[in-house]
């Protein structure tokens, strides 16, 4: 009998009871993680530096506050997530509803590792929360003490019906993964990956599987050496280099090895000081066994610095390795420790080369003054996520996915991409029942009269190529930041409109007034936190103030608030257009978009980002 | 075989399938194989399932064209890089998703619909930019071969290519590294599939079947939906993975239904239904013989006429099942319709749940919350109310199964994600070292303050955030009213 088996069967029992399903019971589920790392802050802390000797910064950047940060997304959106999402209709359904269910899949294994144990645990857990699935948590066993404190404190803030902590090493996994779950989260290795791949296929379960892999770093010659260099060791050294995402090895020409290697010492020394042992910044390797497999890395190569261990403390400096061939221990392994070997190479067209040759990893780093060099990395390429010019800064980033390809994973997450992963998305189609004569057109007996009617509702046919109006311009050209722009105008655009509007208003109306301000100011607040700078409402609830005057805001704007309209609503437009190129850090190249979106003319390719069609591929 | 599938990733490697230029070229040298090759497609069709000309028209190739025409069209706007939202930290940054082929594909086609299972998934594979090698089923054989013919003919030879062969070859191309592999057929290979992809860790999306439910509930028109059923049932003689599989309701509305749906069939196939050229045959013997075992012991209402020289089997009913009978408990795949008495919606929902979940579900009611309520409490791949088969055909919904029924969808934009990897992409610039220099150590709790400010700039709206909203509003109003005096 599998021991796990009644712990699965009773969150089952508690799922098919519909209790995970209401949007307050997912809310309040999030608030009581919330709790639980505010409440337990100090003791995660310790756990982790008992672990790892993680230092509170980093325990306090890379595993709480990207947790809470999750969290206070999750329940900022949860209602937006959550509802239906409409879809665009043939001809034959016009009359009908088409939407996208989002609905949770059922019970949930998340299995975390041991270096990131809070992180890599919680974030996957609030989107399950969010999707409205039951949780079974199996936290490392690697790392005990906050294993102890998951096992022991995590199940006070959840609903015990719904979650469950499952404890133990890899046997009790195995046993675990004979059960059958709805979906499985996993995050370790490439070997355990395929197990639990080969033991989801046993019940068809669907999985996510967030792996390693070596993540090469190319370095350009033409760079700020020591930005580069403290921004690769800081990287590399952050949790003692226990991370999957850290920059695993370094690609360079021998000139810019010879100029990065004193950089690179001097970041380090910088960072931790002359003896990096005494610093309370540089955490330990979790295990002996790891701490082991590290050390025998150390004999690749020369070592250029670093180099020191203690067995007693698991302590292993910040080292640096050059002459390192390809066929080296320390070039077939991912890392997973302090230690940075750094390979020659002629230029990018041999990094890149050297790169494919490999399996895809799970992230890919350029750095380089050059943004072609950066875009010529990105394009030829493949890995699960690619940061130029920085170390693993886009995973803080919740509205990028994360996530590997081949070797390095399959699936994603964070922030919206978690939920989608936890959900299924069923696609639903409500017809009426009514106008059967149009369906008889496709019931036998065929004749063939019927074909071409039916073809034409059915078929999508080509739009007109030329000369196209910029409103029906495709997305990229209306300078779509983020999928929901409509619901966004719908939700921010008429108080935002409503207090331009009250600055060209006549008269004292001041309840008017304030009642506009205190939404339009509301707005732009909402606007600044949740979509940095790039607010632009659209003007139509203008339009509705000055055609029905009193009866939509019971003020009247009078000629020159007519006016003001106008004006204004020419300029927010325009400023719509502009948006994309606000976004982008106001770079005055993207004006370009202007005339594309009047014309379509042909794209000056002035923004190198890669794929951006060209008029005749249009 | 290996050396096939190397060839293949060759060409792949080249990075000549990446441009949206060659990607729109070869959809469109598709889009001519389709209309070119129109009469051979459907004799094919019709030597391996007797599919009439409109048959095979309009449940296939039409849904194809459809789909290419999509994508043709919607192309150019999926490849563009889809911008992210940014974070303080990262303002000055460009952070974009990138969507790129994955590389290799595999697709494994069913035969029940051997050309549009095929294809469909084709078009989203080469959309995205990948290489593809199809495997069409062996047990469609004249589909298969002219697949093999015609589509080097028309597509890039070396990107595209067709694999043909039974379960031994089949067996050996999984042995082979895939980047993506998406099967259509049934559960039980399905796993198979999925153990075999997870020795390279390869993506699957899987496409199975399942039985799929259809609840008629009182309060509907009971003509409009046995003739919807009839329709979706009985096309492609029930070989279809979405074909309501069998019916729900309540005992009084039995002998109703199986009135009208007796009608409609003669009216729809004629009184000589083996005559009709509008209804097709079983595909091979062996599942000849299965779905006729599945009537034995069986109440007919209507219906049960086999032949097996001609693999014909007639519509036919089935009442007053028992659920614990052997046709309740597979996939039908055939022209046979089971009705099992419910006492109410809360019944047939709990029925529902208790089997696997299946890949469609079929509502039929007037009452637009019962509906709401059965996709409430119950889970499938996808739903239509008051109609079957059509969300199949709206490319704008995901198709796909959940649970038992599959993983994973397809269709229009939902196929070219699947085959692509969203790589996020975040490109800084190397200046701006000060604001990097809080984050570096020695660390001390001002610098983890600041990193809490930068990183959690989603406050919890709703506490702090409501309260300074409408602070900020009143402090803009005052200041207004002050300044018009």
């Amino acid at each position: 009998m599998n021991p796990f088996a009644d712990t699965v069967q009773s969150l089952r029992e508690a799922f098919h009871s519909g209790k995970t399903r209401p949007a307050e019971f997912r809310a309040a589920q999030l608030e009581g993680l919330n709790r639980f790392l505010k409440e337990n802050r100090d003791s995660l802390l310790a756990a982790l530096a008992q672990d790892l000797r993680k230092p509170p910064f980093e325990s306090e950047i890379s595993e709480i506050s990207i947790c809470q940060s999750e969290i206070n997304l999750a329940l900022n959106s949860l209602h937006s997530w959550m509802k239906d999402e409409h879809v665009s209709k043939n001809l034959a359904t016009q009359l009908d509803s088409a939407f996208i269910r989002k609905e949770p899949y059922g019970v949930v294994l998340i299995i975390a590792p041991w270096n990131y144990p809070l992180n890599l645990m919680l974030v996957p857990l609030v989107g399950a929360i969010a999707a409205g699935n039951c949780v079974v948590l199996k936290p490392s066993e690697m790392s005990s003490s906050v294993e102890k404190v998951i096992g022991e404190v995590l199940p006070r803030y959840l609903d015990k019906n719904c979650f469950a902590v499952v404890l133990g090493g890899p046997q009790e996994t195995s046993a675990l993964l004979e059960n059958r779950f709805d979906y499985i989260f996993f995050t370790g290795n490439t070997t355990v990956g395929r197990i639990v791949m080969a033991a989801a296929s046993q019940h068809l379960t669907p999985i996510t599987l967030e792996l390693g892999g070596k993540n090469p770093c190319y370095v350009d010659d033409n760079c700020d050496l020591q930005n580069v260099a403290n921004r690769v060791a800081w990287f590399r050294f952050f949790n003692a280099g226990q991370t999957c995402v850290a920059p695993d090895y370094v690609l360079c020409s021998p000139e810019m090895r010879e100029k990065l290697l004193p950089a690179l010492q001097h970041a380090v020394t910088q960072f931790y000081g002359k003896d990096p042992q005494s610093s309370p910044d540089l955490a330990r390797i979790i295990s002996p066994k790891h701490f082991l497999r590290v050390r025998g890395l150390l004999g690749s190569g020369r070592v250029a610095f670093g180099g020191q261990s203690d067995e007693q403390e698991r302590y292993i400096a910040p080292t640096v390795l050059v002459d390192v061939k390809e066929t080296d221990p320390v070039m077939q392994e991912e890392i997973f420790g302090p230690i940075l070997p750094i390979l020659t190479v002629s230029g990018v067209e041999e990094a890149i080369a050297f790169i494919r040759k490999r399996e895809k990893p799970l992230a890919l780093y350029a750095f380089s003054n050059d943004s072609k060099v950066v875009h010529q990395m990105l394009d030829q390429t493949s890995s699960g996520g690619f940061c130029g010019n920085d170390g693993f800064m886009h995973l803080t980033l919740t509205t990028l996915p994360f996530g590997g390809v081949g070797n390095s994973g399959m699936g994603t997450y964070h922030g919206k991409f978690s939920f989608d992963t936890f959900s299924h998305q069923r696609g639903c189609l409500l017809r009426s029942a009514g106008l059967e004569k149009f369906n008889s057109l496709r019931y036998p007996p065929y004749a063939q009269r019927n074909l071409g009617l039916l073809l034409s509702l059915v078929e999508v046919g080509r739009k007109s190529q030329c000369a196209r109006p910029f409103w029906m311009a495709p997305r990229w050209v209306r300078f779509e930041t983020t999928p929901s722009w409509e619901a966004f105008d719908l939700a921010s655009g008429s108080p935002g409109a409503g207090l331009l509007c009250s600055f060209g208003l006549p008269g004292n109306r001041f309840l008017a007034r304030g009642f506009f301000c205190l939404f339009g100011t509301a707005s732009f607040v909402f606007a600044f936190l949740d979509r940095a700078f790039c607010f632009v409402p659209l003007p139509w609830p203008l339009l509705l103030a000055f055609c029905f005057p009193g009866r939509f805001f019971l003020v009247f704007p009078g000629l020159w608030g007519f006016w003001f309209l106008a004006a204004s609503c020419v300029f927010l437009t325009g400023l719509r257009f502009f948006d994309r190129a606000l976004l982008s850090g106001f770079r005055l190249g993207r004006l370009a978009f202007v005339p594309l979106a009047l014309g379509r003319l042909p794209s000056p390719g002035f923004c190198g980002l890669p794929g951006r069609p060209a008029k005749k591929d249009l | 075989m290996e050396q096939r599938v190397l060839r293949v990733r060759a060409a792949f490697q080249t990075g000549r399938s990446r441009p949206l230029t060659f990607r729109l070229q070869q959809l469109r040298a598709l889009q001519r194989m389709v209309q070119e090759c129109q009469k051979e497609i459907l004799a094919a069709l019709a030597d391996d399932l007797h599919k009439s000309e409109f048959n095979a028209y309009s449940q296939e190739v039409i849904n194809v064209l459809g789909e290419l025409d999509h994508v043709i069209e919607k192309l150019p706007e999926w490849v563009a890089p889809e911008p992210a939202k940014k974070t303080i930290l990262t303002l000055m940054d460009e952070a974009y998703i990138h969507s790129e082929p994955l590389g290799v594909v595999l697709i494994i086609g069913a035969w029940n619909y051997p050309f549009v299972l095929n294809i469909q998934p084709l078009v989203g594979a080469i959309a995205a930019g990948n290489a593809v090698i199809v495997k069409p089923s062996e047990l469609s054989e004249r589909t298969a071969m002219l697949l093999a013919k015609i589509i080097p003919q028309y597509l890039d030879k070396e990107l595209y290519c067709v694999i043909n062969g039974g379960i031994e070859e089949t067996t050996e191309l999984l042995k082979q590294r895939f980047d993506h592999i998406l099967y259509t057929g049934s559960t039980g290979v399905g796993k198979i599939v999925m153990e075999a992809a997870a020795k390279h860790l390869t993506p699957v999306t899987l496409e199975l079947g399942g039985k799929s439910p259809c609840y008629i509930d009182k309060d509907c028109n009971l003509d409009v939906a046995c003739r919807r059923i009839t329709w979706g049932k009985y096309m492609n003689c029930g070989q279809t993975c979405i074909a309501p599989d069998y019916i729900l309701c309540e005992p009084s509305l039995q002998g109703q239904i199986v009135e009208k749906i007796k009608e409609t069939v003669k009216e729809f196939y004629g009184e000589e239904i083996k005559q009709s050229p509008d209804y097709e045959r079983i595909i091979n013997l062996r599942h000849f013989k299965r779905v006729t075992n599945l009537l034995e012991g069986q109440k007919i209402a209507f219906g049960g006429e086999t032949d097996e020289a001609t693999r014909f089997i007639a519509p036919t009913v089935l009442t007053d099942v028992n659920p614990n009978s052997k046709v309740m408990q597979e996939e039908i795949f055939g022209p046979v319709l089971p009705i099992m008495p419910v006492k109410n919606a809360d019944e047939a929902i709990q029925f529902i749940n208790q089997r696997e979940k299946p890949l469609a579900l079929y509502v039929f009611s007037n009452n637009n919350k019962l509906i709401k309520r059965m996709i409430e409490e119950t889970s499938s791949g996808g739903v239509t109310g008051n109609d079957v088969i059509m969300h199949f055909t709206l490319n704008s919904l995901p198709f796909g199964g959940v649970g038992n029924s599959g993983m994973g969808a397809y269709h229009g934009k939902h196929s070219f994600d699947t085959f692509s990897h969203h790589r996020s992409c975040l490109i800084k610039s190397l200046r701006m070292e000060g604001a990097n220099k809080l984050r570096y150590p020695p660390n001390s709790q001002s610098k983890v303050d600041w990193a809490n400010f930068f990183l959690l700039k989603r406050f919890n709206r709703g506490k702090i955030g409501i309260f300074l909203l409408a602070f900020l509003g009143i402090l803009v109003a005052v200041t207004m009213k002050l300044q018009s005096f």
